[in-house]
């Protein structure tokens, strides 16, 4: 237990306490504890898990020092995907 | 006696795209189809909300949290392991191996919560709710098991000495690898646990 904390010990170890507490904030919110609204609850959910998504991309997958072009088609791809669905789920209900 | 510094390993070559710049072909046209699957599952939703409201109540959102920690763990493993790896540090094994680990937990998390949908009467076969999640959830699991084999190929490679010049590409696109499979399922996670 202790080499596996020494492991993980650095910036990375950041990265993951804020996705941890990113997901049990979206957990909360969907499960109704949250917002009163359907759509409203939906969309949240949505934009927490596309910003756990740019983080994934960043700091995990190392897309921050990426060439621009890599760097921008992922990011494009988190907001176009993100808007779509959103936009999707408030629509299409 | 003081120990040996840590000699560094071999890196990438100085692109800095991160692995094999061919593997982000994949990456990224990997992403493109699951966008096809988390629309797919918008659309239905939108002809049978009531039905899919009704599916969604049989769902364990605990299993769903529990396979979200398992992943993102798992990330946090494999990103530890490949800064090992590249300081040289002799950790970078059991990190990758401690990945699988989290892997492992998610596919026998993944059976047990089949086995009780599909004991429940909950079948592909009985509402397109089903038919979309054992689908789309079941193609995750299968990209699951392919990840646990390239984290056991990434331990061999990481303990291996003296290390062969490939083992640093290999090694960061198997993290690459890795990494697209828990951000696909952030969004299956949303999509079917969260969004009644």
């Amino acid at each position: 237990m202790t080499r596996a904390v020494a492991l993980v010990r650095g910036p990375v170890s950041y990265v993951w306490i804020a996705l941890v507490a990113f997901t049990l904030l979206s957990w909360w919110v969907g499960g109704d504890h949250g917002i009163a609204s359907v759509r409203i609850a939906g969309a949240v959910v949505l934009v927490v898990a596309f910003v756990k998504l740019r983080f994934v991309g960043l700091y995990f997958m190392e897309l921050r020092d990426a060439p621009r072009p890599l760097r921008t088609a992922f990011e494009s791809w988190c907001v176009g995907v993100c808007a779509l669905l959103v936009v999707m789920s408030l629509v299409m209900l | 006696m003081t120990a040996a510094p840590e000699r560094a390993r071999p890196t990438e070559p100085v692109s800095r795209f991160p692995g094999e710049a061919g593997l982000w072909v994949f990456v990224l046209g990997d992403m493109c189809a699951f966008t096809v699957f988390f629309t797919t599952f918008l659309v239905e939703r939108r002809d049978r909300h009531a039905a899919f409201s009704a599916a969604h109540t049989a769902l364990d959102p605990g299993l769903g949290l529990a396979n979200t920690l398992l992943l993102l763990t798992g990330s946090l493993f494999v990103a530890a392991g490949l800064g090992a790896h590249r300081r040289g540090g002799s950790g970078a094994p059991s990190a990758f191996g401690l990945a699988a680990l989290c892997g492992a937990a998610f596919v026998v998390d993944k059976v047990v919560e089949y086995t009780d949908l599909i004991t429940s009467g909950h079948t592909p076969y009985s509402e397109t709710f089903f038919a979309t999640f054992f689908v789309f959830t079941g193609i995750h699991l299968l990209h699951v098991l392919i990840a646990l084999v390239v984290l056991a190929v990434m331990a061999r490679a990481a303990g291996r000495t003296p290390a062969r010049p490939t083992d640093a590409r290999m090694i960061a696109s198997g993290a690459v690898y890795w990494h697209m499979v828990d951000l696909l399922w952030l969004v299956l996670f949303c999509l079917y646990y969260l969004m009644g």
